[in-house]
């Protein structure tokens, strides 16, 4: 907790980060081309099949919900990281929507436990 | 002190300006905008679903989710919207090639299919309605339709908004240059899809697992 | 990149003509510059603050004394409520938005904010919210379930007029404005610092600010949810706080105090960050401990959303849960401590000028202190089973949201009332007000610790005589009148001030980057866009260190130079004209004269604001078409602005007109002050 008198002068200009900088349009090389788009969406139909298949069936209930949950993090994930790009642009983009989704499960899981919405 | 070439004046034309804009991140202000409203959206429809997840099985009268719920019907209806999102990625890819007229057809496309899930969600309520489930009935017909219309009318806005794109392209008055609008619509629209795919487990299916 | 930028925007059809230079009344209301946005948010807001103030002279005349026949009980219902309302949504919310509108922008080296039509738009919903909850009082029905509206009580069924349909709309519509300013600052702030302003090299300020603005961008979502939940059961009969259709009477306790909780975080942390920059500059040391400030800030947000239920220990939630939310709520007095004792350690050995805005800073942190204690005292179940609901807890966020924001903020209009207007408030009537307001402070809140624990509870219109409760409830009046007149003081001061001499850039010898500029401020702030090389940059212009640490006068400020950046095409030329105008006509360069271009004015967002009560109105009254009317306006300015440009490019006839352009502020034309006219600046003690 030392008293901070900031003397690193040369910071500024021998770290790139504050640079002033102009959006890069380069980006969009590193983007998936159509077909891969194409990939996904088939991926997601497969996703969305199966868990409307496993609805239909009569495993134990733990394991058939977990298993939704888990296909619908996967699907949210897929849109998410490729037609949202989050997985080829700034990580400061995934930081704000993965922050407004940490904090809402969270909560609201804190919120539902505490109105004891399990015993049911 | 070394310099960066890349340091610009700010204040150059305001075409330059408006291009270019200087900025800490080399991101863009809008974009940061849209996640940053995307991030507190999380926090709108997490609090409504929490609401329906609250209120499932504590209805004190029907009509009950099993007793209106048509899984087969919403799964076509998600695979819609699902689909939507492909075309509206199609719809950018098509306009960082510069190619507005497939851009054009990937845009109505999704707006199409958005409207379709739309028509599929009025069409669902209506059948919900004629069995007795309303707004005031019991708490699965208030947590349920708040929720989904919600949804729904985000998607409605996003349907406008597709479509005044569509429109200002096809009257020219899209510059190539203006890529960033249309992600931006873009990840607006993969928001509202990504929320369905939670509302679409959540609400549909896991409450009907026996 | 693209070679040449095509850049088709041929102009928008539009039904009026865009302002371009407006002037007066018409300037006001189209402006989207960042300063004149702040200087709205502030005086509308004190305007609120004033209002909140007597709503709380007439509850205290009325609990003045046993058996008070002042208001009756249901009157009194709508007084406390539209008090607390008001100070929370319409005052030291706003006044926090009006500073850091104002001043973030210059405190990162920024011309405007990210998105100025937005910014604009925010103040607009704002103040029109706030109208429109206050036209309850015209019907007759002014908000009365509490800053709280607990449902069920205040469904319908309960319920039945329109006040709680006043209270939900209207705070829809404020959150409307806290979440696009939120977005805008958050922006702002990320991608628009000047070079060399890294995140570590912010002021606390804007620091605290942009903690500030997430809480709220993640906070707000939450409420409008409670809120729609309670419009829909109270509109369209809907079930969700309609105990007998099975609903949990909890739900909205949990949705509104996840938002409440952070809530009070966003009404401090602001203050938090003007008490960091006020003490430095008033004892002459940098801010003790930087980084740890900075963390703790973080972590009082991050903690923040964990402790929640800590409001509603006396409602049943069962063991566990109390023991964890008590837990959560111990720890968050760790950051908040560490806060404190830095700001001690900055004052420890300092050489202190005890000027107003010192005084009010120094006023936060012990009556937030004073306020922390007692909060601690709540984290602890079983103490907190007996004070809540009493006048305990009223004690204890009265010293934290008055003794801590308000004083802060008021530190704040001390410290800053140069850079905005020139001017210095009077030091003198300053002292006077801190003082008196510090004993009726005190006078007033320090008894309602006992009037708690002596069993007195909160939200009653009066109280039988014989329960010992009525001497200091008569000291809490005496000193509730105490308090406004201070207040007067300051408003006289204020008034006053404007025959005060013009006052140079740097009254204060002060450390960040709005003090390199003049007092106020012109259009475009920076006439060049500084360069950071360090914190607290403009005193490291000043000063160097000698080897024992203290400050050193530089004989040459150390401005860091401009690089080369004159290669950019288009007009290079960037130096000041002013050199070459005749000796006669010394006036501030306009923007045009740098070739500076700013944003443009706009009526849409005001025009897009006014929708918003037309909606409400509309849907409270059941009158559908009115409020497909609002829905439209808002709708059809929302495309305008999106179809408008940020800026205009200028015509060859506006810059002829233009010309020796007309500043809307006569005093732009103002020369560094005759210093000796003005209040000292500053040498040390």
């Amino acid at each position: 907790m030392s008293s901070t008198h900031d003397t690193t002068h040369d910071e500024a200009f021998s770290s790139p980060d504050p640079a002033m900088e102009s959006p890069e349009p380069g980006v969009e090389e590193h983007y998936p081309d159509e077909w891969q788009y194409i990939k996904v969406a088939l991926i997601l139909f497969l996703i969305t099949m199966a868990e409307v298949g496993i609805y239909y069936t009569s495993g134990a209930r733990r394991a058939v919900i977990t298993l939704m949950v888990f296909m619908m993090i996967a699907k949210f994930a897929l849109v998410a990281l490729y037609f949202m790009h989050l997985r080829f642009d700034s990580k400061l983009f995934r930081r704000l929507f993965v922050t407004g989704i940490i904090l809402a499960v969270a909560v609201y899981l804190i919120a539902l436990s505490s109105l004891h919405v399990w015993q049911h | 002190m070394a310099v960066t070439e890349e340091v610009k004046t700010p204040d150059s034309t305001p075409e330059e300006a408006l291009a270019h804009p200087v900025t800490s991140t080399g991101l863009s202000n809008e974009k940061i905008a849209m996640w940053a409203f995307l991030g507190s959206e999380c926090l709108l429809f997490g609090a409504l679903i929490s609401t329906y997840l609250l209120y499932r099985g504590r209805s004190v009268v029907g009509p009950f989710p099993h007793d209106v719920y048509d899984i087969p019907y919403t799964s076509v209806s998600s695979f819609v919207l699902l689909m939507s999102s492909l075309t509206m990625v199609l719809a950018l890819a098509a306009m960082q090639r510069k190619d507005q007229r497939r851009m054009r057809v990937w845009l109505l496309t999704t707006a199409l299919l958005g409207a379709t899930f739309i028509g599929g969600q009025v069409y669902e309520f209506t059948v919900f309605y004629r069995a007795g489930l309303s707004l005031h009935e019991n708490l699965f017909g208030s947590s349920f339709f708040v929720l989904t219309g919600f949804h729904g009318a985000h998607v409605t806005i996003g349907i406008l908004m597709l479509l005044s794109l569509y429109t200002m392209s096809a009257k020219g008055r899209l510059a190539e240059n203006r890529v960033e609008t249309v992600e931006l619509i873009g990840l607006y629209w993969h928001f509202v899809d990504v929320v369905w795919i939670v509302i679409f487990t959540m609400v549909y299916l896991v409450p009907g697992v026996k | 990149m693209a070679a040449v930028a095509t850049f088709d925007r041929p102009a928008p059809r539009r039904l009026f003509r865009r302002p371009t230079h407006p002037t007066g009344l018409w300037d006001w209301f189209t402006t989207i510059d960042h300063k004149k946005i702040g200087l709205l948010y502030l005086g509308t807001a004190f305007v609120f603050f004033v209002v909140g103030g007597l709503e709380a002279l007439v509850i205290r005349l009325q609990l003045g004394g046993p058996n008070g026949h002042v208001v009756d009980a249901n009157t009194y219902n709508q007084i406390f409520t539209m008090h607390g309302t008001t100070m929370i949504f319409l005052v030291v919310m706003p006044l926090s938005a009006g500073l850091a509108n104002y001043l973030v922008p210059l405190m990162i080296g920024a011309r405007d904010v990210a998105f100025p039509r937005l910014n604009a738009f925010g103040y607009w919903v704002f103040v029109i919210g706030g109208l429109f909850m206050y036209s309850s009082f015209l019907f007759g029905h002014a908000p009365n379930g509490g800053w709280f509206g607990y449902a069920p009580n205040t469904e319908k069924a309960f319920n039945p007029a329109h006040n709680i349909d006043f209270w939900v709309f209207g705070l829809q519509i404020l959150g409307i404005a806290s979440l696009t300013g939120a977005i805008n600052l958050i922006v702002t702030i990320i991608n628009m610092r000047a070079p060399g302003m890294s995140l570590m090299r912010m002021p606390i300020f804007v620091w605290m600010t942009f903690i500030a603005q997430f809480l709220l961008l993640f906070a707000i979502p939450v409420i409008t949810v409670a809120l729609f939940e309670l419009m829909f059961d109270r509109l369209f009969g809907a079930n969700f706080f309609n105990i007998q259709a099975g609903a949990d009477p909890l739900l909205w306790q949990h949705l509104f105090w996840i938002f409440g909780h952070p809530e009070v975080y966003i009404l401090i942390l602001p203050a938090m960050g003007v008490v960091s920059e006020v003490l430095p500059v008033f004892t002459r040391r940098p801010l003790f401990g930087y980084p740890v400030m900075v963390f703790s800030g973080i972590a009082i947000a991050f903690m923040g959303w964990g402790v929640w239920a800590h409001h509603m220990f006396a409602t049943g939630l069962g063991p566990v849960a109390k023991s964890a939310f008590a837990l959560s709520t111990m720890f968050i007095a760790v950051p908040t401590g560490v806060k404190i004792f830095n700001w001690m350690a900055t004052m420890a050995g300092g050489k202190i000028r005890v000027k107003a805005p010192f005084l009010f800073a120094v006023g936060f942190v012990t009556m937030f202190t004073i306020g922390g204690l007692s909060g601690v005292t709540h984290a602890i179940v079983p103490a907190d089973t007996q004070q809540t609901d009493t006048y305990y807890i009223v004690a204890h966020f009265h010293y934290v949201l008055f003794g801590g924001s308000i004083f802060g903020l008021f530190a704040g209009a001390y410290y800053w009332w140069p850079k905005f207007t020139g001017k210095m408030l009077s030091d003198r009537l300053g002292k006077w007000h801190f003082w008196l307001m510090l004993i009726g402070f005190n006078l007033t809140f320090g008894p309602f610790h006992i009037l708690g624990l002596q069993g007195m509870p909160r939200r009653i219109y009066r109280y039988p005589s014989g329960r010992g409760w009525d001497f200091w409830n008569l000291m809490a009046t005496v000193g509730s009148f105490i308090i406004a007149f201070s207040v007067l003081l300051f408003i006289i001061n204020a008034v006053k001030s404007r025959k005060g001499a013009n006052v140079a850039e740097d009254p204060w010898d002060a450390r960040t980057l709005e003090w390199s500029i003049p007092n106020p401020p012109p259009e475009y702030n920076f006439a060049e866009v500084p360069i950071v090389t360090a914190r607290d940059e403009v005193w490291h212009r000043k000063y160097g260190e000698d080897e024992q640490g203290r400050p050193v006068p530089r004989s040459v400020p150390d401005v860091p130079s401009e690089p080369a950046r004159l290669e950019v095409s288009g007009n290079g030329e960037r130096e000041l004209d002013v050199e070459e105008q005749p000796e006669e006509e010394v006036r501030e360069p306009t923007a045009h004269d740098l070739h500076i271009h700013m944003p443009t004015p706009s009526y849409y967002p005001l025009l897009a604001a006014i929708g918003l009560p037309i909606i409400a109105y509309g849907l409270m009254y059941k009158a559908w078409y009115v409020a497909v009317i609002g829905a439209l306006v808002t709708l059809a300015s929302v495309y305008g602005w999106a179809l408008e440009p940020s800026t205009e490019p200028e015509e060859p006839e506006e810059i002829a007109e233009a010309g020796p352009a007309p500043e809307p502020e006569p005093q732009a034309e103002l020369e560094p002050a005759p210093e000796s006219a003005a209040e000292p600046a500053p040498t040390g003690s």
